[in-house]
């Protein structure tokens, strides 16, 4: 690193540029500097008055009359727990499914497949998160759904007397249908953030696993789990927020109805938060928009603190790491 | 473990190990399986489950008869971790084989140069408008996000050296990578419905929803890049007395304008593929329509929702392989330039 250039201050000020260079070329210095800052400081008003907007647009959808919220309960937060319901269900359903597979697939990369092949998968699975949202949405409510129905019919018919698994839409478009088009949404962030951390585990911790007789998989058990493990839980977190915001694959996916169920299987569960803003923005009625704009806002604070803790999480196991 | 000293009565120290070929083995054994499946009359996907099934219980105890528990728990896990990449891949190709099916049956001359405004009633229709409401939504999103976030990025490694400021920037620019796409669209909106009143729907806002999604993406991948430029090129330029702003644009960026143009290409395309933002500001229309600042755009993910609803199957799945081929081109260029441009590092 330029240590040389950072410790080396003129004593007026901490201008880095010597004296005997001409006055232009410091005020050109300290022009491009201003705008460098001025960028930076543009990202942070840009992502406050996210906030500060959705705040004051949306602030009368918090007390608006009854009837605006008469489509699933009759307050804000009536209206709102079964749209959080359905958006929390359906984000556990990919989560349970997308984790055991990142991981194994951040293993093939890093661990089981020989290098010329490992590059290759990892860019497959790249690939997966270069399709459009909208493409999966698509996909998944003409081709994957109806697919599904036998399997739901199945767990219906042999587990009918846990309540997740009750009656089955014939279209198979029901929240775990989206569930499972989510996971494979948030499948490549995981699998990409694991990938990292267990590349990550010192040489000479694994050569010694092995050279004491462990098998690969003792190996990877004794070594490579618990010096990735906090760095695994941040990826799941941000896979969260991915999956929680996520907005055409579950409006594509859901037939929307009005009451939060348990059925994992059923046709008329309520839809996403985000979901619920896609298929209700149209609606030009008295208060509906501060209302959407509210439930917004809530979605928002719930993404942001789930983000906020993963990357701080990420950054503290970095410096761990490092130091 | 504790060490114990092996029992005299055992001729060697090793256990028994199963033929190198083992697996390899117990591979065709089940492919063969599958193959009979297929061949009595199962489905390809019950055929292919079940040989991937006889794969994960042969082997496993095949070698517990044989070696050791340790071993048969060893290649249990093998097998499952290798299945996982399978099942991941099942839907990519799934996807891809079913767009490219559907939808290369809708392209065709007029697909791509007409628009869905008809002049006359045997008119025929297509995309035309999406595609031009794409590209001129994505290049303004991309002529507001690249400066950002380029001069962002160079701010944090070229001026900030962590300290406080660009610590706290870093930190919220990787927060904001997970901004849901629906939250930029409704920023956008009520953003927009306070300038210019209520209903307000113009390419413009759509653009400034997307850069919200894009900035940190180019921020990123700029960074990257800016830190692999050595510093003895800076030092260099230093010594012969050049300003630091000049110090950056004419060494420092040069160097590094391969990745950071490859960074930006992936930028583009993952934005191109948006749609719930550009849903609630950038609407929905017939015409074709260049002016961002003025009145509704259609773009080819809006375009597929809207005509999905509707029941226009032929026309999603031709816009849908159009929007995929796009972005596709897109991850690739990118790759291409990235390894082409790359700065020669030592």
């Amino acid at each position: 690193m330029s240590t040389t250039l950072t410790t080396k201050e003129a004593p007026a000020g901490g201008d880095p540029s010597p004296s005997w260079i001409s006055e232009r070329s410091g005020r050109g210095d300290a022009i491009f500097k201003g705008l460098t800052i001025a960028a930076a400081a543009l990202i942070l008003l840009a992502l406050a008055s996210v906030f500060i907007f959705l705040f004051t647009q949306g602030f009368a959808g918090f007390s608006q009359p009854a009837e605006v919220y008469s489509k699933y309960g009759s307050s804000f937060w009536g209206y709102v727990w079964p749209l959080l319901a359905s958006t929390i269900v359906a984000s556990l359903i990919a989560l349970i499914i997308a984790v055991p597979l990142a991981i194994g697939i951040a293993l093939v990369i890093t661990q089981y497949a020989p290098s010329w092949l490992s590059t290759p998968v990892a860019y497959v699975i790249d690939l997966l998160a270069a399709v459009p949202s909208v493409v999966y949405g698509l996909w998944a409510g003409i081709y994957l759904a109806p697919k599904l129905v036998p399997i739901y019919e199945w767990l219906h018919e042999h587990l009918g007397f846990v309540p997740l698994f009750g009656d089955v839409v014939s279209s198979g478009r029901s929240i775990s249908t989206a569930g499972i088009v989510l996971a494979i949404m948030i499948l490549p962030i995981i699998t990409a953030i694991s990938r990292e951390v267990f590349s990550r585990t010192p040489r000479l911790h694994r050569e010694a696993a092995l050279a004491l007789g462990a098998t690969r998989w003792e190996m990877i058990r004794m070594t490579v789990f618990p010096y990735g493990r906090s760095g695994v839980i941040s990826a799941v977190m941000l896979g969260l927020g991915r999956a929680l915001g996520e907005t055409m694959a579950v409006v594509m996916v859901l037939s929307p109805g009005t009451l939060f169920t348990l059925n994992l299987f059923s046709g008329s569960n309520t839809p996403s938060i985000a979901a619920n803003i896609a298929l209700r923005y149209k609606e030009r009625s008295e208060g509906t928009l501060e209302v959407l704009i509210a439930t917004g806002l809530v979605l928002f604070l719930l993404t942001f603190a789930i983000n906020f803790v993963a990357r701080w999480a990420v950054a503290r196991s970095e410096r761990k790491l490092a130091g | 473990m504790s060490i114990q000293s092996p029992p005299a009565s055992l001729p060697t120290l090793t256990h028994a190990r199963l033929p190198r070929q083992a697996p390899l083995l117990v591979a065709v054994v089940a492919v063969a399986v599958t193959a009979a499946g297929l061949v009595l009359g199962l489905g390809t996907v019950p055929a292919v489950l079940i040989g991937a099934l006889v794969f994960l219980v042969v082997l496993p105890v095949w070698s517990l008869v044989v070696e050791n528990r340790r071993s048969a728990t060893d290649r249990l896990m093998t097998g499952l971790i290798w299945a996982t990449f399978f099942v991941a891949l099942a839907p990519l190709v799934s996807l891809v084989w079913t767009v490219v099916a559907e939808g290369s049956q809708a392209l065709s001359g007029t697909f791509f140069t007409y628009s869905f405004y008809r002049t006359s009633l045997d008119q025929p229709v297509g995309v035309y408008h999406a595609i031009m409401g794409t590209l001129v939504i994505t290049g303004v999103a991309a002529l507001i996000s690249v400066p950002v976030g380029i001069l962002t990025a160079i701010y944090l490694i070229e001026y900030g050296k962590k300290n406080a400021f660009s610590r706290v920037v870093t930190f919220l620019v990787d927060v904001m990578t997970g901004i849901p796409s629906i939250v930029a669209g409704l920023f956008a909106f009520a953003l927009f419905t306070l300038i210019f009143g209520p209903g307000h729907q113009s390419g413009l806002g759509g653009a400034v929803a997307l850069s919200l999604l894009m900035i940190p993406t180019v921020v990123r991948a700029t960074e990257e890049m800016l830190r692999l430029v050595p510093d003895d090129l800076r030092e260099a330029a230093y010594a012969l007395g050049t300003p630091r702003w000049r110090t950056i644009m004419r060494v420092v960026l040069p160097t590094s304008i391969g990745g950071i143009i490859a960074g930006v290409t992936l930028a583009v395309a993952r934005v191109i593929g948006e749609t719930a933002p550009l849903l609630l500001i950038a609407g929905i229309v017939q015409r074709t329509n260049f002016n961002p600042f003025d009145g509704s755009m259609t773009t080819l993910p809006v375009l597929i929702f809207s005509e999905r609803n509707k029941g226009n199957i032929e026309i999603v799945w031709g816009a849908a392989l159009v929007l995929m081929v796009l972005v596709m081109l897109l991850n690739v260029i990118a790759r291409v330039l990235g390894k082409i441009l790359a700065p020669k590092q030592g």
